[in-house]
Formats: structure tokens, C-alpha cells, sequence
């Protein structure tokens, strides 16, 4: 499959400071792409690069073949923006607004279906600033749609929104996917990514310390899987000398990593075998939210610098 | 210049300000309130009017009756002659100062002979310090037919026909007459300027711009619908203004369709001269001090509540360098003078800062940053 969007050695300098630090990375049509950092981290650089709105320090940026920079007004054609923090015109409706996009991009899109898309249908003739935040969010989605874009950039186009309004946004999220389309979504919320994202890469420092798909990066990154029992403190003693697995005790609970996953069914004869009281167990698995917060802090800790992979 | 994104745009713009109140209040009522508020001030004939004792030293020429004819006809004035034989030139502002009078006037000898020969003639104005309004009035009303007698001159008309039996008040303007091109000035002005130098921030700020970059629509079309507004609505104040003034306060202007390039020039210097003012600010704040600073030196220096000729010679010169005033003196040349070769110079001078300062909004003004 072809690249909507190639990144190879990106800096972004702004005066003495370096925003990005030399990124690569390329997003495959038709995919959902995930770019996820701490505030600061150089998301929003290098995602204004990508939609030419600023031009790069160094480095080549290739979306749909084309430079941001140098061929903005023929990219704008064929990509749609939703910004963070998306604001409008205030006495302008939504319908007015994709209207307005409509001439300016000469599609014919149907506002009332396009509205409906994102489930705006109700709020059709309502002015900008009677809207809600999440009201406001789901028009700018609309907007970035008018054009039929072949990618669209979100940018963190769910925060601050209600899990209904977020929810709403997801599914046109997929939808778009399943059109064929390529979407570059920035994001705070680390399910949001995990659960929507075909490959994810984190930036810090303006430096990608993570990439690939949400389940390689946990398995890279992540803690091993765990067992976690409820029962007394001599749980850990029995489980320690009869397994030979790190066990640790803590706060009434035993927890047990797991090495492989037939280390799962070992733990749980042992108990069996043990006689002892306990009242139940889980087993429990990093999320990606658990891997970015240990990347990003080891990072500011110092410790990962030898880590950081492309 | 995509004329189907300029027509999408206005769209945008005409509702945007349809909708809202401030802004229509601002550039419908706006204009209706400034015509009573200036016209009631200025306009009151009759008992308020200022008393002026007239020293007519050259009381034999039919010019110097013409001229006091004229200031009386102004309404602003009440023309008071005394007698050359029992008041002493010299001992003028005295005798003016024991009886209790505020404003005197003197016409020279050789007041006609002088005007007949397009050479300078100065009139002596008294004034009390202490009755400034009465002053300025006095002033006001004095420099205005001064006005319409050099403008006459310089249109090379015969000073025959200022001789006496002349209708000459029919050609004598009131301060309305002057009040209305300059309000209409003043509304070009502020409305676009004002309205450019916030939008220009708030929409960058609110990031509406990079939105707007990200569309096939360039910074051209988006100035040009709203310079399309701009004129529009100064279409519709003019009119208001010139009706209200009319039928309030008998107004005598010409309507002339060489009123037309003014209201179409006057905004779009506006308009560009707003977006470049918000344009080369780096801050909100900024920004409304350097649309200040442009702004009101043109709102007050540039004829729109007094008529140019009436300042301090030494403010004339200020005024002269303001876009406005050109603006507002070609508006005095259709609607009053019916002075068609001044009336184009003024026109060219703002049709080439217009065009000057449209470039220049255009190169300063930036969708995107680097």
C-alpha cells in the first residue's frame, strides 16, 4: 500500500529552540495513524507541517506526494484539517458554514447528510456561539469533511468532550476508515487512540521513543502480564518457594508476573495445591496509557535515551 | 479572483453583521444620532445665534455689504453694523469691552479693491477669552463664507455678480451643509476601520485565518467581499444621513452621482488601511493602539466635524496629509461647490492610497506563519 504521508528527517526550529529533532515516519493509506505526546512534545509542529501552515526547518514531508509547503493551495484541495480548539464564524449556522465550504471547495455535498454524518442534524440552523463545545467540535468535523478529503487530520478532536459527543466522533472516525481514507489523529486519550489507531507513534522532546502498531508498542515497552490474587500475605511465600516467579505482596494482594501464559494456569494449580484462603483473582495487562506515562516519565527521568528507536 | 468565492464570502459577512446588534446600531443609528446631536448644537437659528458688532470700514462697497449679507445668512451669526463715525478703529476692542460685547469685527478700507484684485485681505475678529463657544462660533461662521468667497474667486467669477441684488445667500453654506460630507467621511472611516482592526486580530487569534488558509479561498477574495460591504453600507449611511439632515435641519446639498466614487473609494481605503493597521500588530492590544493612532487624528483633523478652513493656518497642513480629507473635501466639491476638476484631483489622491494601501494589506496580512 501506497504512503499518504511520508516523514523522513524533520526539524523544526524555532529560533534556539528544536521543536522536532529529526522524525521519520510514514502513514499508509487508507489507515488510521495515531500520534500521541505530552503537551509540548512537538504534535502540533509537526502536524501544521504535515498541513502546510508552517514550513519545515529541515528534513522532506511528502503528504499525498506533494510539499506541504510549496504546493499548500493544491494539498488544502485534497485533505481535511479539524484543528484543536476548532472556532468559526459566531452568527454563522452550520449549515451556512458547510455551505460556505461548499462554494469555496466546489463539492457538492449535501449539507443536511453531511450534518446528520455527525450527528448534528438537530443544531442545523442554530448560530456558532449558541453552540455547545462538543456542538462545536462535531461542526468543525463536518467542515474538514466538506471537501471529500482523502486524509484528514484531527487534532485532538475529542477533548473536552462529553463520552457521548466523543463517542459520536469515533464512529465517523471508523467510518471514514472504511471509505478508504486516511485520517492523522492527535490525541491525549490514550484509549482513544488504542482503540481507533491501525499504528501509533509517541513523540517527546520533539523525538518519536515509540511507534507501531498499539499492541507492539505495549508488548515492547509494557510490563509483563500479571496475576493478581486476593488472600492473606502467605499466598506470596508459598507461590514464591513452589513457582519460581517474581511475586510481590502488597496492600492484602499477591501479584505474580506472568512469563508466558501457561505460567497463568501454573499459578492457579498451585493455589489449588496450596490449601490457602483466597477469594479471587485477575489477570491484568498495561494499556497503552500505562506505557506512554512510563516512556514519558523514564524519558524526563533521563533513562531512555538509548530506547528512543525510529 | 474567484468571483463565486468573493460571493460566498459576503455572504458570510453580510450575515455575520445583520446579526449583530452592536454593529448595526453602530452603522444605521449611529449616523442618525451624530446628524440631531451636531446639527441641534450647531444649527440653532435664531436666539442662541452669536452677536457680532461690525466695523465696515470699507462700508461703501458692495462687497463688503455682501459679505456681511452672507455671514448673517449663515444663521450662525447675527450681524450687528456700528457706527464708523462714533466708534474709533483704534479704540475698537475697548469700546467692544466697556459695552459688554464678546465678538467684533472689523472689514478694512480697500476690502472690495482688494478682493477684486485676488490680493490678501485680512479681517479683524475680536473675541472674549472668556466666551470661547461664542468665539469659535464667530470663527466658525467667518472663516465659512471666507471660504465661499476665495473659492469663488478662484472659480474666476466675475466679483460683478457679488454686487448688490446678488442672491448671494443662496450660494452661502450653513454648518450643516458642511456637517453632512463629513459625517458621511466619518462613518467611512470609522465603521471599516474600527471593524478590520478587530477582526483582523480576533480571527487570527481564534485561529479563523489558518482556518480559512486551509481553503482555496485567498486573502484578495477575502478582503474584496468585505470592501463590497463596506460600500454597501456606505451607501445606506450616506443615505440616512442625507435624508435625516435634509429633512431635519433643511440641508442643502447637490445629489449628485459624483458622489458614487466616493462611497465606493472612501471604504476600500478603509478596509485595507483596517487590515494592514491589524495586520503589522503582533497583539490585540496592539493592535487597537496603532488603529487608534490612525484613526483619530483623521476623525477630528480632517474636516468631518469642522470644516478644514476653519482650523489655525497652522493645522490646515496637518489636515492635508490625511486620506480622509481628501475623502471629505471631494464630497464638499459634489455635494456643495459642484467643483468637478477638484473633486477629481481629491478623487485620484484617494483612489491612488487606496490602491497603495490595499498592496501593502495584502503583502503584510499572512494566512499562515513560517
Amino acid at each position: 500500500m501506497a504512503d499518504a504521508i511520508s516523514v523522513r528527517g524533520l526539524v523544526k526550529q524555532y529560533g534556539p529552540v528544536t521543536a522536532v529533532a529529526g522524525i521519520d515516519f510514514s502513514v499508509a493509506e487508507g489507515t488510521v495513524f495515531s500520534f500521541l505526546g505530552p503537551n509540548g512534545a512537538g504534535k502540533t509542529t509537526t502536524t501544521e507541517i504535515l498541513e502546510g501552515l508552517r514550513r519545515a526547518s529541515s528534513g522532506e514531508v511528502r503528504v499525498l506526494g506533494l510539499d506541504p509547503w510549496t504546493d499548500g493551495r493544491e494539498l488544502h484541495r485534497r485533505i481535511g484539517v479539524i484543528p484543536q480548539d476548532f472556532r468559526f464564524f459566531d452568527k454563522i449556522t452550520p449549515k451556512e458554514s458547510i455551505e460556505y465550504y461548499r462554494a469555496l471547495f466546489h463539492t457538492q455535498v449535501d449539507p443536511t447528510a453531511l450534518l446528520a454524518q455527525v450527528e448534528l442534524s438537530d443544531k442545523a440552523n442554530a448560530r456558532y456561539d449558541t453552540l455547545s463545545g462538543g456542538q462545536k467540535q462535531k461542526l468543525g468535523l463536518a467542515l474538514a469533511l466538506t471537501n471529500v478529503p482523502e486524509i484528514c487530520f484531527l487534532d485532538e478532536p475529542t477533548t473536552g468532550l462529553d463520552p457521548h459527543a466523543r463517542r459520536a466522533i469515533w464512529e465517523v472516525i471508523r467510518r471514514l476508515k472504511r471509505e478508504g481514507r486516511t485520517v492523522f489523529l492527535t490525541t491525549h486519550y490514550l484509549e482513544e487512540a488504542e482503540l481507533l489507531a491501525d499504528r501509533v507513534a509517541i513523540i517527546h522532546h520533539g523525538q518519536i521513543i515509540a511507534s507501531g502498531t498499539p499492541q507492539e508498542i505495549i508488548r515492547a515497552h509494557g510490563r509483563p502480564a500479571r496475576m493478581r490474587v486476593d488472600g492473606p500475605p502467605s499466598i506470596a511465600e508459598y507461590l514464591r518457594s513452589h513457582l519460581g516467579l517474581p511475586v510481590d505482596a502488597s496492600d492484602g494482594r499477591v501479584e505474580v508476573d506472568l512469563a508466558r501464559k501457561e505460567d497463568a494456569l501454573r499459578v492457579l494449580e498451585a493455589l489449588q495445591a496450596s490449601g490457602l484462603p483466597w477469594s479471587s483473582f485477575a489477570t491484568e495487562q498495561d494499556t497503552l496509557e500505562d506505557v506512554f506515562v512510563r516512556l514519558v516519565g523514564r524519558m524526563d527521568d533521563g533513562a531512555i535515551k538509548s530506547e528512543a528507536a525510529p | 479572483m474567484n468571483p463565486r468565492h468573493v460571493a460566498a464570502d459576503f455572504r458570510v459577512v453580510a450575515r455575520s453583521y445583520l446579526r449583530n446588534s452592536a454593529a448595526l446600531f453602530f452603522s444605521l443609528f449611529f449616523p442618525i444620532i451624530l446628524i440631531l446631536l451636531f446639527g441641534a448644537i450647531f444649527s440653532n437659528a435664531g436666539s442662541t445665534t452669536v452677536s457680532v458688532e461690525v466695523l465696515n470700514e470699507d462700508h461703501n462697497s458692495p462687497a463688503s455689504q455682501a459679505f456681511l449679507a452672507a455671514l448673517s445668512n449663515t444663521s450662525i451669526v447675527s450681524v450687528h453694523l456700528v457706527n464708523v463715525s462714533t466708534v474709533d478703529p483704534a479704540g475698537f476692542a475697548a469700546w467692544l469691552g466697556q459695552n459688554g460685547y464678546a465678538v467684533g469685527l472689523v472689514v478694512p478700507l480697500g476690502f472690495q479693491a482688494n478682493y477684486t484684485n485676488h490680493t490678501p485681505v485680512n479681517l479683524t475678529l475680536y473675541t472674549n477669552p472668556e466666551n470661547p463657544s461664542a468665539a469659535g462660533a464667530a470663527e466658525g461662521a467667518v472663516q465659512g463664507v471666507a471660504n465661499a468667497f476665495n473659492l469663488r474667486a478662484a472659480n474666476g467669477s466675475a466679483i460683478v455678480g457679488l454686487g448688490p441684488g446678488a442672491t448671494v445667500g443662496s450660494q452661502i453654506y450653513t454648518y450643516i451643509d458642511f456637517l453632512i460630507p463629513g459625517l458621511i467621511g466619518f462613518t467611512i472611516l470609522t465603521s471599516p476601520m474600527f471593524s478590520m482592526v478587530d477582526i483582523t486580530n480576533s480571527y487570527r487569534k481564534d485561529g479563523i485565518f489558518r482556518e480559512l488558509s486551509l481553503t482555496p479561498l485567498t486573502r484578495a477574495e477575502w478582503l474584496t467581499s468585505r470592501v463590497i460591504w463596506y460600500v454597501l453600507l456606505s451607501f445606506v449611511t450616506a443615505g440616512i444621513m442625507i435624508v435625516t439632515g435634509v429633512a431635519l435641519y433643511g440641508a442643502h446639498v447637490l445629489l449628485t452621482a459624483g458622489l458614487i466614487p466616493y462611497l465606493v473609494v472612501g471604504p476600500f481605503l478603509f478596509v485595507s488601511l483596517g487590515m494592514l493597521a491589524g495586520s503589522i500588530a503582533k497583539t490585540p492590544e496592539s493592535a487597537a493602539i496603532i488603529g487608534n493612532i490612525i484613526t483619530f487624528p483623521m476623525m477630528f483633523l480632517s474636516g468631518t466635524f469642522f470644516p478644514v478652513s476653519s482650523f489655525p493656518t497652522w493645522l490646515q497642513p496637518v489636515a492635508e496629509v490625511l486620506p480622509l480629507y481628501y475623502v471629505i473635501d471631494g464630497m464638499n466639491q459634489v455635494m456643495l461647490f459642484s467643483n468637478a476638476s477638484r473633486a477629481a484631483f481629491d478623487l485620484a489622491v484617494v483612489l491612488v492610497i487606496a490602491v497603495a494601501i490595499f498592496l501593502l494589506a495584502i503583502r503584510f496580512f499572512r494566512w499562515r506563519d513560517e
